[in-house]
């Protein structure tokens, strides 16, 4: 059996770097993974403090870069830092919305030496996207700029966060991402963290919705495979229709690292809410921060493990499921990620099954990420 | 599918890169958002792939580099299937 604590070897390489530039973005989409309380964050990392993370990261074996935020493109040194990741190896990927991109900056950071770029979308119509969004213009400079993209030569990949009021139009959805020529297509059914958490009642989908859109897509899958299309589907289900958690992160720090723009460093997104301490790259290497910090090694092996997930057989497999769900929804990280059948808290899941099943409320009632909201929240 | 033809000269898809990573000891395939750790012999396989050289010249050049080494004909075949088949190559 595998051991846990000193006698570990010592974790892999952070083979994916996701550096968050900042937590400013135009839109204000409901389901935001940033955290609640972005807005009391600190001073975002200079030029200078990035271009050293991306280095130190690289010397660890990090090869594959993701801008993202906030939205990245507000930054005015996005181009510089680009060029910089590139110089060193990385594959890098940015992941925007669209908005504040020009055909002027994709062929700049196509010079830098940008390899990918994803945009996402919030609707295949204009009217929900735009008021999903919070912006009356979100729409058509989105297909704008998928158009241009393509036209400048880079992969592409299109997102589309899915959810009780867009989950049913996942036709419409893919038949766009199609004509845009995706290379790939995230149909990402909203997972409950950050403001998605805020608003789970009014985003997730029932299991009838989810059942026809999961079918829909693999219809889809086998057409565009017996045409020999490129074009490549990746659906992902939320985890509250599953019997068993998620390999969250594929484990506690064993391949992500993420860099909120404070510098703060985590082991997924949703992390910082965690009562853990975790370090910041303004006072530690990467090196110190993966290999020896206690908020990086606190839920790595499995000797943190309760019941009934420390006497498991499938433990090894799941590894409890995701820390920050478990803190969410029982109030203690080291529990087992409720989505599992055999928590004693499975019952939340069931109740917000239950939940989805009833009309809820309207889209109108989503509370849209922004900073006024942000204060108001944390106001105390 | 598409049998491979010895006289293509295949080329890796648009967006996908091949690179040597000392962290891993290996060679791989990166694409969007994705990573592919190649083993030794597909690692040298695709290293040949440049859109210039033809299947038959891959082969070539390998049997060449390693001289009594036995089925790198089907190894080369067999691999470049498997890489057209997952779009890596065009």
């Amino acid at each position: 059996m595998r051991n846990s604590g000193l006698s570990e070897a010592p974790p892999g390489p952070p083979l994916w770097l996701l550096a968050e530039l900042t937590y400013r973005c135009p839109l204000q989409c409901p389901y935001c993974s940033n955290p609640l309380d972005f807005a009391r964050h600190g001073e975002e990392l200079s030029t200078a403090e990035w271009i050293r993370v991306f280095r130190q990261a690289r010397d660890m074996g990090a090869a594959q870069l993701g801008f993202s935020g906030g939205e990245p493109l507000v930054r005015q040194d996005l181009a510089e830092l680009i060029k910089a990741a590139r110089d060193m190896g990385y594959y890098t990927n940015l992941i925007t919305s669209g908005i504040g991109l020009t055909e002027q900056k994709v062929r700049d950071f196509k010079v830098a030496g940008l390899d990918h770029i994803q945009i996402s979308f919030q609707a295949a119509d204009e009217a929900v996207n735009n008021m999903l969004a919070g912006s009356r213009k979100a729409f058509a400079q989105k297909l704008a700029m998928a158009r241009a993209v393509k036209a400048e030569g880079y992969p592409m990949v299109l997102n589309f966060v899915t959810h009780r009021h867009n989950i049913d139009r996942i036709e419409q959805i893919i038949e766009l991402c199609l004509e845009l020529e995706a290379d790939f297509v995230e149909l990402a059914t909203c997972q409950f963290y950050g403001w998605a958490e805020l608003n789970r009642v009014g985003l997730l989908p029932t299991r009838d919705q989810l059942e026809r859109a999961e079918a829909v897509t693999q219809a889809y899958r086998q057409r565009l495979e017996a045409q020999g299309h490129p074009c490549k589907l990746i659906f992902v289900t939320p985890d509250y229709y599953e019997e068993r958690p998620k390999t969250c992160m594929n484990g506690w720090a064993n391949l992500f690292l993420d860099i909120t723009p404070d510098g703060t460093a985590l082991p997924c997104h949703s992390a910082r809410q965690l009562p853990v301490a975790f370090p910041n790259v303004r006072e530690h290497s990467i090196e110190h921060i993966w290999n020896d910090s206690f908020g990086f090694n606190r839920f790595r092996g499995d000797a943190w493990m309760k019941e009934p997930c420390r006497s498991c057989d499938e433990k090894h497999k799941d590894l409890g499921g995701c820390r920050c769900q478990a803190f969410m929804l029982t109030g203690d990280a080291a529990n087992a990620d409720p989505v599992c059948s055999k928590s004693a808290h499975h019952g939340v899941i069931l109740k917000a099954r239950e939940e989805a099943e009833a009309p809820g409320p309207g889209m109108e009632a989503l509370t849209l990420r922004n900073e006024k909201a942000s204060r108001l929240i944390y106001r105390g | 599918m598409s049998l491979i033809k010895r006289e293509q000269a295949p080329l890796l898809r648009r967006g996908f890169r091949l690179q040597w990573e000392p962290r891993q000891d290996c060679h791989v395939l990166l694409y969007p958002e994705g990573m592919i750790k190649l083993n030794a012999s597909a690692g040298q396989i695709l290293s040949l792939v440049d859109g210039q050289r033809s299947v038959a010249a891959i082969i070539a050049q390998l049997t060449s580099s390693f001289p009594g080494v036995p089925g790198i004909d089907e190894d080369v075949l067999a691999f470049l299937e498997v890489a057209h088949a997952q779009f890596w190559i065009e």
